[in-house]
């Protein structure tokens, strides 16, 4: 060893970043995967093209992963990369703007030729001189490509299937750079290669061939150990991203409630993984159907909702749109149903892999007609399960349809989950019709709650007629009273705001006793709680109050608000939750900070921008 | 060829108990289509059809969509749902995936069906979901108040065609065979008997039984099967096509069906040495469509209209294709819980 010093560090980002053939995807998720095994803290995030394949080493194909583990409470994948591992001169300009000043490039020597730079629009041969890459960031040209064909020399691949290991090369190398034994990631890769022994033996070979190679070549930079995180709570974990998230929190809420799990799906980018989790659970008897379009995607689920299943139907944001005509009908039918709805950019197709918050005044407005529905927003990826779970919860015990908005940041990232079990989750009780209640109609309802009672074909003796035309409150037919539809408009209504008396109360992050409040929802969580404590931590005077109920708010939200001098609301859209909060909190001035770039926030724009407030 | 010599006429003649009346499906709504519209027979023929099959009413779900048929829910007391335009065929795909144990009816008109809804009824006829479809064909937009539909005649005034269409219409057989139907049957609101064969033949079938049902718009399109409705012509202008019995009809029964190339040809028995066995016999289990898709396309005034069940093959519904997967794959994953799940994941301690 040769190893002039190590470096302990609080936490680190390192970027992965190539074609998007390049296995980048792969070999971020493994090492995120492996430092959470050895203790850390972990958040991801991958931020890939919509292209399959874009021409090779051009920048339309670069896709990258983004992996921040630390030793203390991890948020964000974090702003800037302290390490970039860039397989092509394309990755290298995408990411240029991205590296910490101190931080490290790692870069494939040999795509570093006249050619690659002209495919990456490179004007010179020097491509790190033409980015103005500053002289603190450390440059380690690894000859990634051909060190992986010497490694598999004898294995009788052709070149094409040799290439396809260079990650594995990249990833022995960083777990080179950050003193982690590499037999967790043999462990990894036996699970994902056993039925292949071996492609397995390859990339084996490749990823301690990439180990070695750093161990041997004496380089005189400083390795880096990361401490094991003392501040998660004890316990089981694993890491999860938020679509898997998403679709454990329903299964898990289905065998709560004693139902079958129903999806209706349509494939849509940010959204599908989703439903590759749910029909993969035919074990569990979930039943998928990929519907012809969207609207079948969730009438369908109605279908299912009517003859008494736990049904979703999840998509994102041009899907949204298809569905509002049907989300309608379950409003008139009241029935249970959640809508996921993973938001990405738009208007439009916009940017399928990108995420943004724009869907919000969609979810609570977008239908014709007097139209509520409970509307959610998880805010991490791990929380993806508890929204999924508690938007059924809200469906199936208030009959309603929910909307819960996750994003493709928190859909696609992954962090840290605290293994659940099904006996600690929260009850469910579905709103039947009882035996007793006998001349029950389709619109008879709790008074209180005004929840419908659920009767479900099959049931003898409650056999009635569901429809989107307006109904007569007592006696379910079709009606077109006036006093009579303003009194249905009124329990519909009702029925949505009594979900207020279930939900949490607004919780205030970061100093309570602050003159500024900061306020976000959904997706943007952790960026917001890293700039909040950061600044806390300076002695700045700042709060956080972050939303995952946004319709109906919970009940204290005028008070926590009203508390405030200073208010701000954070999002990635252009003020559509400051909108909603004007109209529902009186009497407050809400600053904005938005963004529209298809990108998370960074911790840090968020810091620059709360300080200049204060 | 034939995988299947189930005779769909021998199911009239089967007795049985009947558990339920034709009052046991009447709903207490009064029903409100125009006096002398056709789905009245329609709807008489269904509520006598549901009762002889013996099905309970609370396992009975009748989905439709939107338009005059589309009420017809309404006036069947057993479960309904009046969805949205165009959108039933999903709805009922959706009841009956979730629970195959319920016999579940879809209700939908030329427009609801062909028009908004076509993308739907041709993925559910491709699935083969075990529906019985009742497609109310009165070649109008009746609720909208009179605007031409996919099955409008080309030519044809209506509101929105004050000089005529210029669009072709649909034939139903055609998009449903297309889609690679496993039934057809067609009916006329008037002929009770047909009709009632026809929707028991529907619901005895395991997949996506389309039938379409010609009726009348007494406002809007008065007489559009006029020249079929006629009793007295009805023995010359109509075919009812029984599984293996020859093509035979007219008044006095003597003109039949023959193949003339790949032309189907009127012939009359008795004339030009023609016999009853030269005459074609029917075959609704034949696999291949090519046959019924000739017979369903017959036009007047030269060939005679095919009424009865055309096609009616079996082959595994998507529900049961599903509940056959489930089984097979519980049968193998030791994951049965919410726990087991947890269990296979990734996990260390912290």
């Amino acid at each position: 060893m040769d190893k002039t010093k190590t470096t302990e560090l609080d936490n680190v980002v390192v970027r992965f970043s190539g074609d998007s053939g390049d296995g980048m995807q792969l070999t971020g998720t493994l090492f995120s995967n492996l430092s959470a095994i050895l203790g850390n803290e972990i958040s991801t995030f991958p931020d890939f093209p919509s292209e399959i394949r874009a021409p090779q080493g051009t920048l339309g194909g670069v896709s990258g992963f983004q992996v921040h583990l630390g030793s203390g409470k991890i948020y964000t994948p974090g702003d800037e990369a302290d390490v970039l591992v860039a397989m092509n001169p394309a990755a290298l300009k995408v990411n240029a703007k991205a590296i910490k000043n101190g931080g490290v490039i790692i870069y494939d020597a040999d795509s570093f030729e006249k050619s690659d730079f002209e495919k990456a629009a490179f004007t010179s041969e020097n491509p790190f001189e033409e980015l103005g890459i500053s002289d603190s960031i450390q440059l380690i040209p690894a000859p990634l490509s051909s060190l992986t064909q010497s490694s598999l020399e004898g294995f009788g691949f052709d070149n094409k299937t040799v290439l396809r290991s260079k990650n594995m090369f990249a990833l022995g190398l960083i777990c080179w750079l950050f003193n982690r034994p590499i037999n967790q990631a043999i462990h990894f890769l036996t699970n994902k290669f056993g039925k292949k022994p071996t492609l397995l033996q390859a990339n084996v070979k490749v990823l301690t061939d990439g180990f070695n190679y750093g161990n041997n070549l004496h380089l005189t930079i400083s390795t880096f150990v990361i401490d094991k995180s003392h501040e998660t709570p004890k316990g089981k974990y694993t890491s999860i991203s938020g679509n898997k998230a998403t679709a454990w929190g329903l299964i898990a809420a289905a065998q709560k409630a004693g139902l079958q799990l129903f999806l209706g799906s349509y494939p849509i980018t940010p959204a599908t993984d989703i439903m590759h989790e749910l029909t993969a659970r035919k074990d569990m008897g979930v039943k998928v159907v990929q519907a012809e379009d969207e609207i079948a995607g969730i009438t369908t689920s109605i279908g299912a909702a009517f003859a008494g299943s736990l049904a979703v139907t999840n998509t994102s944001g041009p899907g949204l749109a298809l569905k509002s005509e049907a989300i309608g009908l379950a409003v008139m039918a009241e029935l249970p149903l959640v809508i996921i709805d993973v938001m990405r950019g738009g208007p439009s197709t916009g940017m399928p892999t990108k995420t943004e918050q724009t869907d919000l005044l969609q979810a609570l407005y977008g239908r014709n007609g007097e139209s509520p529905v409970v509307v959610l927003a998880a805010g991490t990826p791990d929380c993806c399960f508890h929204y999924a779970y508690m938007a059924s919860k809200i469906a199936l015990e208030h009959m309603t349809p929910v909307i819960l908005l996750t994003d493709a940041f928190i859909g696609n990232g992954t962090s840290l989950w605290k293994l659940p079990k099904l006996a600690e989750l929260p009850i469910i009780k579905p709103n039947y019709v009882k035996p007793s209640m006998e001349g029950c109609k389709v619109t008879s309802r709790d008074e209180v709650s005004k929840a419908r009672y659920w009767s479900i074909p099959g049931m003898e003796g409650f056999g009635h007629r569901n429809g989107g035309l307006e109904k007569d409150y007592e006696t379910g037919c079709i009606a077109t009273d006036p006093l009579n539809h303003e009194k249905m408009v009124n329990a519909r209504q009702a029925k949505v705001d009594y979900v207020s008396n279930f939900l949490p109360e607004l919780k205030v992050e970061g100093d309570e006793t602050a003159d500024m409040l900061v306020i976000g929802w959904g997706g943007t969580h952790g960026h917001l709680m890293s700039a909040v404590m950061n600044m806390n931590k300076i002695g700045k005077r700042i709060a956080l109050a972050h939303f995952n109920y946004i319709n109906p708010l919970p009940k204290n939200t005028i008070d926590v608000i009203q508390r405030y001098k200073k208010v701000v609301v954070c999002e990635l859209n252009s003020g559509q939750f400051a909108t909603f909060l004007r109209s529902k909190v009186p009497g407050v001035e809400f600053l904005q900070y938005n963004k529209v770039q298809g990108q998370p926030f960074t911790v840090a724009e968020l810091e620059a921008d709360f300080s200049e407030l204060m | 060829m034939n995988r299947n010599t189930k005779n769909y006429f021998q199911i009239m003649e089967t007795t049985k108990t009947l558990q339920y009346t034709v009052k046991d499906f009447k709903s207490d709504q009064y029903v409100r289509w125009c006096p002398g519209c056709g789905d009245h027979a329609v709807l008489n023929s269904l509520q006598k059809v549901m009762a002889e099959l013996g099905g309970a009413p609370h396992n009975t779900v009748v989905i439709s969509g939107i338009g005059c048929s589309s009420r017809l829910p309404y006036y069947i007391s057993s479960y309904g749902f009046h969805t949205i335009h165009g959108r039933g065929a999903a709805v009922a795909t959706g009841v009956k995936v979730a629970n195959p144990e319920l016999s579940v009816w879809q209700i939908t008109g030329d427009g609801d069906c062909l028009a908004i809804g076509g993308n739907h009824f041709i993925h559910s006829v491709r699935r083969n979901v075990d529906l019985n479809v009742l497609l109310f064909n009165n070649q109008i937009y009746g609720l909208t108040k009179g605007q031409y539909s996919p099955t409008t005649k080309k030519g044809f005034v209506t509101k929105s065609s004050p000089f005529g269409t210029v669009e072709r219409p649909f034939r139903p057989a055609e998009l449903t065979f297309g889609a690679r139907g496993t039934f057809f049957a067609r009916l006329l609101d008037v002929d009770l008997k047909t009709a009632q064969l026809c929707m028991t033949a529907a619901a005895k079938h395991k997949g996506t039984s389309v039938v379409e049902c010609l009726v009348n718009c007494v406002i809007f399109n008065d007489g559009a099967h006029g020249w079929l409705a006629q009793k007295e012509n009805r023995a010359e202008r109509i075919i009812v096509l029984e599984h293996g019995k020859p093509m035979i009809f007219g008044k006095n029964r003597d003109k039949g069906l023959v193949l003339d190339g790949f032309n189907l040809k009127v012939v009359t028995i008795g004339e030009g040495g023609m016999t009853e066995s030269d005459v074609l016999v029917h075959n609704a289990t034949c696999e291949d469509s090519t046959l019924h898709m000739k017979l369903a396309i017959m036009e007047g005034p030269d060939m005679p209209i095919a009424m009865g069940v055309i096609r009616a093959v079996e082959e595994e519904t998507y529900n049961a294709a599903v509940e056959a997967q489930i089984a097979e794959v519980q049968a193998k994953s030791k994951v049965k819980t919410f726990d087991d799940l947890i269990d296979t994941c990734e996990q260390w301690d912290m």
